[in-house]
């Protein structure tokens, strides 16, 4: 039985905190922060269609939206208000430049690993740049 | 035909999941659309305003848009939450927990939205 021996002891169940000793290749990347990025949308539902409710009810509506980005909300400051858009700016932004990425490879069939590496970087590069645009007008530009 | 229900469900095997794939990929697609033509309107001549931004959802066509991107964003949330649940809270109780919470937290947020929506 010599061979049983040779074989390795299997690693068991994954526990989510394993997932954070592996180093993980651009494409894995996208892929968990797809989820991250997909969790954090989720938990922000609420303020988003808290903005969207404000934003088109009325004028006074508009204003007490756009108040909340200059003077804050109730007792939220107006800088973690401008905080909390961003972390939803940057998970929207990640989330669909990542499904684009997705959509296209199964539209095109392209499972090569020299293009899932590079469209990995794009993506992940492509929402970061963007998130660095809005974050200038959120914070100095506004 | 495979049995579907039952002790002889079919549990395992080719096109187990090829639902909630193609569902996943269909709401990506309207989500993206729906993107698009909000970024295009916004991006059209004139400051952004009150007027602006209302005679946006005021159209009737993009209305229904909206409507059918939350009806998405509903469904989409879903089976991700599912996914990202099955794959790290293996014990029976607590995922039930969390799934049940999940469908509470996201439908009670299409229920607002749409209330919303509606009276614009």
């Amino acid at each position: 039985m010599a061979d049983a021996k040779a074989i390795k002891k299997r690693p068991g169940q994954m526990r989510l905190i394993d997932a954070t000793q592996y180093r993980l290749p651009p494409a894995g990347w996208v892929s968990i922060l797809h989820r991250i990025s997909g969790l954090v949308l989720i938990i922000l539902m609420p303020f988003v269609i808290w903005m969207f409710d404000t934003s088109v009810t009325d004028e006074v509506s508009f204003d007490q939206f756009r108040n909340a980005f200059i003077g804050g909300l109730g007792f939220v400051p107006a800088f973690i208000v401008k905080l909390a858009a961003l972390a939803l700016i940057w998970s929207f932004l990640q989330h669909f430049c990542a499904g684009v990425r997705h959509l296209y490879m199964d539209f095109t069939h392209t499972v090569d690993k020299e293009f899932g590496r590079v469209s990995a970087l794009v993506a992940i590069g492509v929402a970061a740049a963007l998130t660095l645009v809005f974050a200038y007008k959120l914070f100095i530009g506004y | 035909m495979s049995i579907n229900y039952g002790s002889k469900r079919l549990v395992v095997g080719a096109h187990y999941g090829l639902r909630d794939w193609l569902v996943q990929r269909a709401t990506a697609v309207i989500m993206a659309l729906f993107t698009i033509v909000l970024v295009v309107q916004c991006l059209t001549p004139g400051e952004m305003s009150y007027l602006k931004w209302g005679a946006i959802f005021a159209h009737q066509w993009m209305k229904v848009l909206t409507f059918v991107t939350i009806a998405s964003i509903l469904w989409h949330a879903w089976v991700g939450v599912r996914d990202v649940l099955m794959d790290y809270v293996k014990q029976l109780a607590p995922r039930l927990v969390l799934q049940v919470a999940a469908i509470v937290w996201l439908v009670g947020c299409a229920g607002w939205a749409l209330q919303v929506l509606w009276r614009i």
